[in-house]
């Protein structure tokens, strides 16, 4: 009976098409190990070609074909496919050079709501703390980890404090190792406040409440020596971008927050899904910044000693930050954010 | 449109449905321990060299060697996603991938975005824990810390779709990427001969009717097994089932492929007209 054996459909089906999933799965390996600019003209002319037949293939054998394998291999071969063809094909320069130019400022205007209400509640913060400690020194202690402030309390003498604005940081071990972890710690502190705005943002306002009250209490222990004008200027130099930055994770943590505590007219679920997007292009900004402060944090601000001009880099800092973000910009036409 | 269980369906804009099939758990704590292992080898290593660079520069050393962990911690994962696998070696070596749930494209920030959220479901407790040795933090705050991390570390198991918080808030899942080799059709006589051994086998359309789709598939995967003692106590039962007679010096996996392509051949020539016969308790 070898009739059998030629009737199956199946059988003569693979062998017809066999050649073209051959062709499309070497195809895809080289896509996938390196780059569709690893092909030549010729196939990615061919490429869309193969991956509509290896679908149509895919088809016929579920609907013709009991041979499991076959269907198998059909399965994982067009997913593939439709994952490099449907997928992004922008070069990494192209992607960092959109970030920039666009995704990253234009996610931060979008989002001036929620950094003004960020920043309205860092500010309170500060101002709490300032209030707080100026009144009753006794109240530091509670906002501030005695390490942390490492003997920059309202205990200590005016040389040892004014000493602390202008002498470098020994104890973390120089210069450029204090930048890296003042620059990990940060960035960790603002993936935190984003990551935790799930939560209707509460833990989000609620860690720039806490970091705004140290940072008042610390300044009210400096004031309090009357060193405000140098402490100032301490700041400001590298806090103009970092607490800019911190307010910004904020506002990435209080618009998914927004987000699923009034969804409007979607579930909640879509909600956050529809500002989760938005939320993690200004935390990924968030992260440059830090590191540009942390490099004026630990090279700048040793090296700088003069007050005015500590407080003219934060000042012009600033002014950079807000025309980056703010100056209006032209959002992508239609046609190329469909080749994006 | 009916579909296995872990299946989910994803229509490409030429209207096939590709029913991609999710990671399942297992695989995606493997991957990521995988991963951990990896992370941790590099820290120790970065460590190694760099002690032998502080004799002179300590500074400079630990310098780098913050930044490199501070690197690993929260972009490994990042950065081997956005990659052209979609994957870290971990997922890589357990053969799953990031996938956007849905048709959507996966953006750089929903990568972003899933592994931030594993600062809190991961390190953030982590560092907690590991925060009562050091005389950090008391008891209480670890207890919280453990059944903040528990609810995190086992979200997967309570949906539906596996995603982990992070894949809720960035709109991903991680599916199955297999890549399974075209293996040779059971059907096929590569040398005239067999042909020739296998013409000896004729069935009766009684005997090949015992059967239905879900024991081909069986008998499918036997037969690429090719485990000798299987073979052989399947062969005895089909024997048995369908009242063959057993001639002598006969070859299991000749009479087994043989049975293979007429059942085959009967199921397929039967879908064509539109059923498709269950198993062999479907009598269609």
């Amino acid at each position: 009976m070898t009739r059998r054996t030629l009737t199956l459909k199946s059988k003569r089906f693979r062998e017809e098409r066999q050649e073209v999933w051959k062709e499309m799965e070497s195809m895809l390996q080289r896509i996938e190990s390196r780059s569709v600019r690893s092909l030549t003209d010729e196939e990615i002319i061919k490429l869309p070609r193969l991956y509509r037949s290896t679908l149509s293939s895919l088809s016929v054998a579920r609907a013709t074909s009991l041979d499991q394998s076959v269907v198998a291999y059909l399965e994982s071969l067009s997913t593939r496919a439709y994952y490099v063809i449907y997928g992004s094909q922008k070069r990494l320069r192209d992607r960092i050079y959109g970030f920039f130019a666009r995704d990253w400022p234009l996610a931060v205007q979008g989002a001036w709501k929620d950094l003004s209400a960020s920043t309205f509640i860092f500010a309170l913060g500060m101002l709490i703390g300032f209030v707080l400690v100026a009144n009753n020194p006794d109240w530091f202690y509670s906002f501030m980890d005695e390490r942390m402030a490492s003997g920059r309390t309202p205990a200590a003498s005016e040389e040892y404090l004014r000493e602390t604005i202008y002498g470098y940081e020994k104890e973390d071990g120089g210069l450029g190792a204090f930048a890296a972890f003042l620059f990990s710690n940060n960035s960790r502190v603002s993936i935190l406040a984003f990551a935790l705005g799930f939560a209707f943002a509460l833990p989000t306002a609620v860690l720039l409440l806490y970091n705004g009250l140290s940072i008042g209490a610390f300044i009210a222990v400096f004031t309090g020596k009357d060193l405000g004008f140098e402490v100032g200027g301490w700041l400001a130099i590298h806090g103009t971008t970092e607490l800019f930055a911190i307010a910004l994770a904020g506002a990435g943590g209080i618009l998914i927050g927004r987000a699923v505590a009034f969804p409007g007219e979607m579930t909640r679920m879509e909600s956050m899904r529809s500002k989760a997007e938005q939320a993690a292009i200004i935390l990924g900004g968030v992260v440059v910044m830090m590191f540009v402060a942390g490099l004026i944090e630990g090279f700048g601000r040793q090296l700088i000693q003069n007050d005015w001009l500590r407080y003219g880099i934060g000042g012009f800092m600033l002014l950079f930050w807000l025309l980056y973000f703010f100056l209006p910009r032209k959002a992508l036409e239609p046609h190329q954010a469909l080749r994006k | 449109m009916q579909i296995k269980m872990g299946r989910r369906h994803l229509v490409t804009p030429e209207g096939v449905d590709l029913q991609i099939e999710l990671a399942d758990v297992g695989a995606r704590i493997g991957a990521f321990t995988i991963d951990l292992v990896i992370i941790t080898l590099i820290l120790i290593a970065a460590a190694y060299g760099l002690s032998s660079m502080s004799l002179y520069n300590e500074e400079l050393a630990v310098t780098i060697f913050v930044l490199i962990a501070f690197l690993m911690r929260s972009f490994y994962f990042t950065l081997f996603e956005l990659g052209r696998r979609s994957a870290t070696p971990g997922k890589m070596a357990l053969k799953i991938r990031v996938a956007a749930r849905g048709k959507a494209r996966l953006s750089a920030a929903s990568v972003f975005a899933r592994n931030a959220l594993r600062e809190i479901g991961f390190f953030l407790p982590l560092g907690f824990l590991f925060g009562i040795g050091m005389g950090g933090v008391d008891g209480w705050i670890s207890l919280l810390a453990s059944i903040w991390a528990g609810i995190f570390l086992f979200f997967p198991l309570f949906n539906k779709d596996r995603l982990r918080v992070g894949d809720l808030v960035a709109g991903t899942w991680v599916v199955r990427a297999p890549r399974p080799m075209l293996a040779a059709d059971l059907v096929t006589t590569d040398k005239p001969e067999h042909e020739a051994v296998f013409a000896r086998f004729v069935f009766t359309p009684a005997q090949i009717d015992a059967y239905g789709i879900k024991e081909l598939h069986v008998l499918e995967d036997v037969l690429r097994a090719s485990d000798r003692e299987v073979l052989e106590d399947v062969a005895n039962r089909i024997r048995t089932k369908i009242g063959w007679v057993w001639e002598s010096g006969e070859n299991e996996t000749a009479f087994l492929r043989a049975y293979y392509a007429a059942l085959r051949g009967r199921l397929e020539s039967k879908m064509l007209m539109g059923v498709r016969r269950k198993d062999k308790f479907d009598k269609r």
